[in-house]
């Protein structure tokens, strides 16, 4: 499937780095040349409570906003926006687009024999990846999640490229950054982490290169093709 | 006063004071990708403002913090936190009183706190522009974006401005100034976008030079005398109208605040040269025209392009200014609609009545749909609505919660 726009939905829990994502999802689409939006949604700001964003790709000027209601392709960041419907909605994939794609960090099968039937109907595509193990492997801390759903996401529908990534990630973790309470004590908590930004930086994109690999390889196995390109019918 | 231009000087972080045609409409623009609150930030840096007060309130607590930072780096004069949005607004009246060209931001339930003191910026000519990213103020308690606070700003006697993006927001927080500080037009200005929306969205913006700002707010175009409450102008404040009971002192508060809303509508001929109008519109030979203001206008030109793809022609109607009400341009852009289509983002539907009571044979009229508390209005939901309109069999949009 050939999309002038994809479109995609973040559910996860706050303090996660959902947001955090979208954002730099969006930042490097934007490097790439392509035109992007990204916002987040959330209630007052705190962890584990749900929180979704989401992140617009194109190749014409987006003007949409807002929660997307829509969405091409959904990530869930966390078990617990399924098990325990931590989602803005339930199920969590209500309204996703026919012939979509669900990616879902878990390193167990999570969905009902309904949500696999409600999905094969809609011929959704679900991808489960172990992004909090993975990001344990690489970056050494859960905190780096987010950017194994970044990966991921890349890998299979290459909506933005390596470089790209590599870009925003300098942008927003390279130099100062002004967030709200909350992200700024999780920024500060993840500097922490590491000895020197450089180092920070360095496992991040390892992280997301990491997921890309996995997101790609499964992609080709499993014949799944979403992409961004002008040959779509809309 | 001075008999020199400030024009070409430099103020002391280095920028120059710049001809604000030149800065807006010739100098070059850098291509940044900006969340609204980081764009409120930047066009701030460049608006040589003497003073503002905060206080925090989602979603403008980001861009009121942001300002901080600007303080700290030296872009403006003076930076505090008020007690409450009704303290902020009246100490904005003070610096504004003393001659500063003021800036404040708020949302939601702080516009309704602070409302009284907005009549009173608008009576007294004081053209402080106070950034509104609207939010829910009803209970239950909800952050996010829904346009009713807007509906109460439009009586006060202010300049309302509803932006729709980023982009209109960086420029009009520039370009507000120069209208809202005209001698015959001195009013405040409430510059609203939808919170989140806009605030939380990153988006690319296009950014004027860093070392170039407005000039600064010259008190003396005042068209009312300078206050000093210590040897008032006029009897207002130590023998104000309201101690008296007669004909003179109704007739001076009727004449005025006549004069309030006349001068509201002396700022259109600024607002036309410095926005290139008080409406922008798009295909309006079409038979059916959505007439929109702020985050309804970009979900609009959504639906519009999912429209055109099924072979309907839709026309489109951005409302910049709420006030001055752009009535003449709205009934001459719509004279040829069928239908008019007037999407909003709150459960009363304003803008839907302001359009009704503007254009003649008003049934054409379809006000909606309506999104309120924080609800996204997906372009899916304008398309259905005017699909609908036109007797097209629409299939159930089977959405969230289904």
């Amino acid at each position: 499937m050939i999309l002038r726009r994809i479109n995609i939905r973040m559910s996860g829990l706050g303090g996660q780095g959902a947001v955090t994502a979208a954002h730099v999802m969006a930042m490097a689409a934007s490097k790439d040349g392509k035109y992007a939006i990204s916002n987040p949604f959330f209630g007052a700001e705190k962890r584990m409570a749900p929180a979704e964003s989401y992140c617009r790709i194109g190749l014409r000027k987006i003007y949409d906003r807002g929660e997307l209601v829509f969405p091409d392709v959904i990530q869930v960041f966390h078990p617990q926006v399924i098990t325990m419907g931590k989602s803005y909605t339930m199920p969590f994939y209500s309204g996703i687009k026919e012939g979509g794609l669900v990616i879902i960090n878990t390193d167990m099968p999570l969905l009902t024999d309904e949500d696999v039937a409600r999905l094969k109907d809609l011929n959704v595509a679900v991808f489960n990846i172990p992004g909090t193990n993975i990001a344990l492997d690489v970056a050494g801390t859960e905190l780096a999640t987010n950017m194994t759903m970044i990966g991921s996401v890349a890998g299979i529908t290459k909506c933005v490229t390596m470089n790209g990534l590599d870009l925003a990630l300098q942008e927003r973790f390279g130099k100062k950054f002004v967030a709200s309470g909350g992200t700024a004590t999780l920024d500060e908590a993840i500097k922490k982490k590491f000895a020197k930004k450089e180092m920070l930086l360095k496992k991040n994109l390892e992280t997301v290169q990491k997921a890309y690999e996995i997101g790609a390889e499964w992609a080709e196995k499993n014949h799944v093709e979403i992409m961004v390109g002008e040959a779509a019918a809309a | 006063m001075a008999t020199q231009s400030v024009i070409g000087q430099k103020n002391n972080k280095g920028q120059a004071f710049t001809d604000p045609r030149h800065m807006m409409f010739e100098a070059p623009r850098t291509p940044s990708f900006f969340t609204g609150s980081e764009v409120i930030k930047e066009a701030v840096r460049r608006a040589s403002c003497d003073m503002m007060v905060a206080y925090p309130i989602t979603p403008q607590s980001e861009a009121a913090a942001l300002c901080g930072e600007l303080f700290a780096e030296g872009y403006i004069g003076d930076y505090f936190r008020g007690e409450s949005e009704f303290a902020v607004m009246s100490q904005c009246a003070g610096a504004a009183f003393g001659g500063a060209r003021v800036f404040t931001t708020t949302a939601g339930p702080g516009t309704m706190r602070a409302m009284e003191n907005f009549p009173m910026w608008a009576g007294a000519r004081l053209p402080i522009q106070m950034i509104v990213t609207c939010r829910g103020i009803n209970s239950p308690l909800s952050i996010q974006p829904d346009t009713l606070e807007i509906s109460y700003l439009m009586q006060t006697g202010m300049l309302v401005w509803h932006a729709e993006t980023a982009q209109d927001f960086y420029d009009w927080i520039l370009l507000g100034y120069m209208v809202s500080e005209e001698p015959d037009v001195h009013l405040p200005l409430a510059l609203c976008c939808d919170g989140f929306f806009v605030t939380h969205t990153k988006d690319m913006v296009d950014l004027t030079p860093v070392d170039m700002c407005l000039p600064p707010y010259d008190p003396y175009r005042s068209p009312v005398p300078c206050m000093d409450m210590e040897c008032p102008p006029v009897r207002m404040m130590r023998d104000p109208f309201v101690m008296k009971s007669n004909y003179i002192s109704y007739a001076t508060h009727a004449s005025w605040q006549q004069e309030v809303w006349a001068a509201v509508e002396r700022s259109r001929k600024h607002t036309i040269g410095w926005m290139n109008g008080l409406i922008d519109t798009e295909n309006t030979d079409a038979d059916i025209i959505v007439v929109a203001s702020g985050t309804a206008v970009s979900q609009s030109r959504e639906a519009i392009d999912i429209l055109a793809d099924e072979g309907i022609s839709v026309g489109l109607v951005k409302v910049k200014t709420l006030r001055p009400w752009p009535g003449e341009e709205i009934k001459e852009a719509t004279k040829n609609a069928k239908h008019i289509i007037v999407p909003e983002f709150n459960v009363t539907g304003w803008l839907g009545r302001e359009v009704k009571a503007t254009v003649p044979n008003n049934e054409r009229v379809h006000s909606g749909p309506h999104v309120c508390g924080g609800m996204t209005m997906p372009p899916e939901i304008i398309a259905s609505e005017i699909k609908t309109i036109l007797g097209i069999k629409v299939e159930t949009l089977s959405g969230r919660g289904s």
